[in-house]
């Protein structure tokens, strides 16, 4: 099947495609990309179980803390403010992440560091993850690939949950969260190098792990890895990235 | 202003005023400072011994006196996070092996454990309890390598050559069980590459009764002496707020007293079964994190110890046939590889066991879609793994939250203000790995 076909069976899966992972659907019997699939059935779409249409979203009640955090998260900023911001939630193996629009993430951050009844002191990590088409149906243009992850840790209560931010790669703007979480500097900077997503407001949005001068943002997915292919023994091994790959 | 004309070490005139290039020679004869002005700024590294790899430091300096440090890294960025997207997951292992290349069984562990939550599944006991077993004795190693080059940087050489000496009997333990000193790709998803080999037990054993001794040693060596208390107390002061703030994790935040160990607060691997300590100090400086170094290392010891006591036979790897690795690797003369035996199995026997083998070793298994972040506590502080999956055979983004990364964030707020020599003093405190810096 070429890229850009409709997938059967993906409005009925309720995918959202604002800002769901493209993950989650295998083309045909045996994962095979690129080179001959001869078993016959090359053209199968197939939904993995727990893929795309699990990760979807949870209702409430997502039980445990998730609840109690929700709840004093809603408080805090209210509900008007909370329906805004939050444009889904997902509990899945024990985390729970909530998927924030951009405007209002400062917002959220500040409330979840503050609040007496949330107190997420430490901002674990910053990372950035590009779902380019992972082997699904084709990415379309101005689709939020590019997503901003933030875990943030509540070192009074002991508890974990995770912010999740979907931009587009046309206009990959996010607020800083530095002022609120000064640790988010080299994070949102490492982010800043591999994505190239942009955190208005930080203080010296530079590169930090590549060099000044570098094009390019090496862990998009649309970045090569690179390499050259290697002889060994009058055999040549091509670079990984273009090696057959078992998807 | 320079007597003779040297083309690699001019003056020139910029807008923040005359900017000299100093590249050796006489001071004098070099720079006269007509307009009183003290700043300096020095580049510091990124080849320079006493910063603890290629990091670069930019320092503003008035007279002997920090008003600015910059941090500069990226000179060992290998792009493993990257790398890892393009191999199966279990070849993930030998790659964050070799990120914090001090704790390197810290990285292994902490993907594995990020893999099994994907895929749901749990290590055998055994298996766990090797985990820990191998990990403390890591956490030995890397304590002794910190404490070590402190010495050094500090100019107690002698503190250098014990710590590498003590460090490298561990090493040679390490070796025993895993066949390699370092980068060891022992942890794999699933459980462990292989049993504890014949005899591994005794010498760990033999080890346990040597390094208390050694241990008091180091504290005869240097805590006592009034150099050594003079160089580090008071020297790279951060305290609780400050390092919440800046993310700052590990025995650097346990200085300053608050007693945050990931092994107590979010146990894993069944640390809350093992009786240990989370040694504190309430001074917030150097020294407090020299001592809470030294403590940890005998609760490193306490915690091998009795994970020897409760070694069981059993497997050490899980059953599912889809995910164990299909070689029963053994460690042979020349170091690891496959069993003879399983050679002759599938190379021999059984044809479907040749395509299971096959299969699994050049395909690997397919990991179920979704996203964890799995924290431990490593000897530097909150070792994060974030691994994204979309349900193949390979990660499709794995972050590594790498405590010496967030950690030397701090290098500014500790130094600025302080004197340059206490630089040295206060990022030999953070114990910085450029390999887990850089990834």
């Amino acid at each position: 099947m070429s890229d850009g076909e409709v997938v059967p069976g993906r409005e009925e899966a309720g995918f959202d495609d604002a800002t769901a992972p493209a993950g989650g659907f295998r083309k045909g019997a045996f994962g095979v990309s690129g080179s001959g699939d001869t078993s016959g059935f090359g053209g199968l779409v197939r939904v993995e179980p727990g893929g795309a249409v699990a990760l979807h979203s949870t209702e409430r009640p997502y039980g445990g803390w998730f609840d109690e955090v929700t709840d004093a998260l809603i408080d805090a900023v209210g509900r008007a403010t909370y329906d805004a911001a939050v444009q889904r939630v997902l509990v899945d193996r024990g985390e729970i992440t909530y998927f924030v629009a951009r405007e209002h993430l400062l917002v959220l951050a500040q409330a979840l560091r503050d609040d007496e009844a949330l107190r997420f002191e430490l901002c674990s990590s910053v990372s950035g993850v590009d779902y380019l088409d992972s082997g699904g149906p084709a990415v379309a243009p101005n689709r939020p690939r590019l997503h901003v992850v933030l875990h943030l840790t509540s070192m009074t209560y002991r508890r974990r949950i995770r912010l999740e931010v979907a931009v587009t790669a046309e206009d990959p703007h996010v607020p800083s969260v530095t002022g609120i979480y000064p640790t988010a500097d080299w994070h949102e900077r490492e982010t800043f190098d591999m994505f190239g997503i942009v955190f208005d407001g930080h203080p010296s949005l530079t590169r930090i792990l590549m060099p000044d001068d570098w094009d390019g943002h090496p862990q998009r997915k649309d970045y090569p890895l690179g390499g050259v292919p290697v002889e060994y023994h009058g055999a040549t091994i091509p670079p990984p990235d273009t090696r057959r790959a078992y998807r | 202003m320079s007597t003779t004309y040297d083309p690699y070490a001019g003056s020139r005139q910029t807008t923040e005023g005359r900017v000299y290039t100093v590249t050796g020679g006489d001071w004098d004869l070099t720079f006269a400072d007509p307009h009183g002005e003290e700043r300096l700024v020095v580049n510091m590294g990124p080849q320079h011994p006493s910063t603890h790899g290629v990091l670069r430091l930019v320092l503003d300096l008035e007279g002997e006196t920090v008003t600015k440090a910059r941090v500069v890294i990226g000179y060992l960025h290998t792009g493993i996070e990257k790398n890892t997207e393009y191999r199966n997951w279990v070849q993930g292992t030998t790659f964050v092996t070799r990120m914090d290349y001090l704790s390197p069984l810290f990285n292994e562990a902490g993907y594995c454990l990020a893999v099994e939550k994907l895929l749901g599944i749990e290590a055998p006991q055994r298996a766990q309890t090797i985990r820990v077993l191998v990990m403390e004795l890591n956490r030995i190693a890397s304590h002794l390598v910190a404490l070590a080059t402190f010495g050094m940087e500090m100019g107690a050489l002698t503190g250098m050559t014990n710590g590498f000496r003590e460090r490298e009997m561990v090493l040679d333990v390490l070796e025993e069980i895993t066949g390699l000193r370092m980068n060891h790709a022992y942890i794999r998803p699933g459980g462990l590459a292989q049993d504890l080999p014949e005899g591994a037990v005794d010498s760990v054993r033999e080890l346990l009764k040597m390094l208390p001794k050694r241990v008091a040693d180091f504290h005869r060596l240097l805590t006592g002496q009034p150099i050594w208390q003079n160089r580090l107390k008071d020297s790279g002061y951060l305290d609780v707020t400050g390092c919440v703030a800046l993310g700052v994790t590990g025995p650097v935040l346990r200085a300053a007293g608050l007693p945050w160990d990931l092994r107590k607060v979010e146990p894993y691997l069944g640390y809350e079964t093992y009786d240990f300590e989370v040694p504190t100090a309430d001074t917030s400086d150097a020294w407090g994190r020299y001592l809470v170094r030294m403590a940890e290392v005998n609760e490193s010891l306490k915690i091998v110890a009795q994970a020897l006591d409760r070694l069981e036979p059993g497997p050490v790897m899980v059953d599912d046939k889809k995910i164990a690795w299909p070689a029963q690797l053994s460690l042979g003369a020349d170091g690891m590889g496959n069993s003879l035996d399983h050679v002759r199995h599938i190379m021999g026997q059984s044809m479907e066991a040749l395509i299971h083998h096959f299969k699994l070793v050049t395909e690997g298994f397919r990991v179920p879609a979704g996203q964890v972040y799995v924290p431990i506590e490593s000897p530097r502080g909150e070792l994060g793994y974030h691994v994204v999956s979309d349900g193949s055979t390979r990660p499709w983004r794995v972050h590594v939250r790498d405590p010496s990364f967030v950690n030397l964030q701090a290098t500014a707020a500790m130094s600025e203000g302080g004197m340059i020599a206490d630089v040295i003093a206060a990022i030999a405190s953070i114990d910085p790995v450029m390999g887990g810096v850089d990834r």
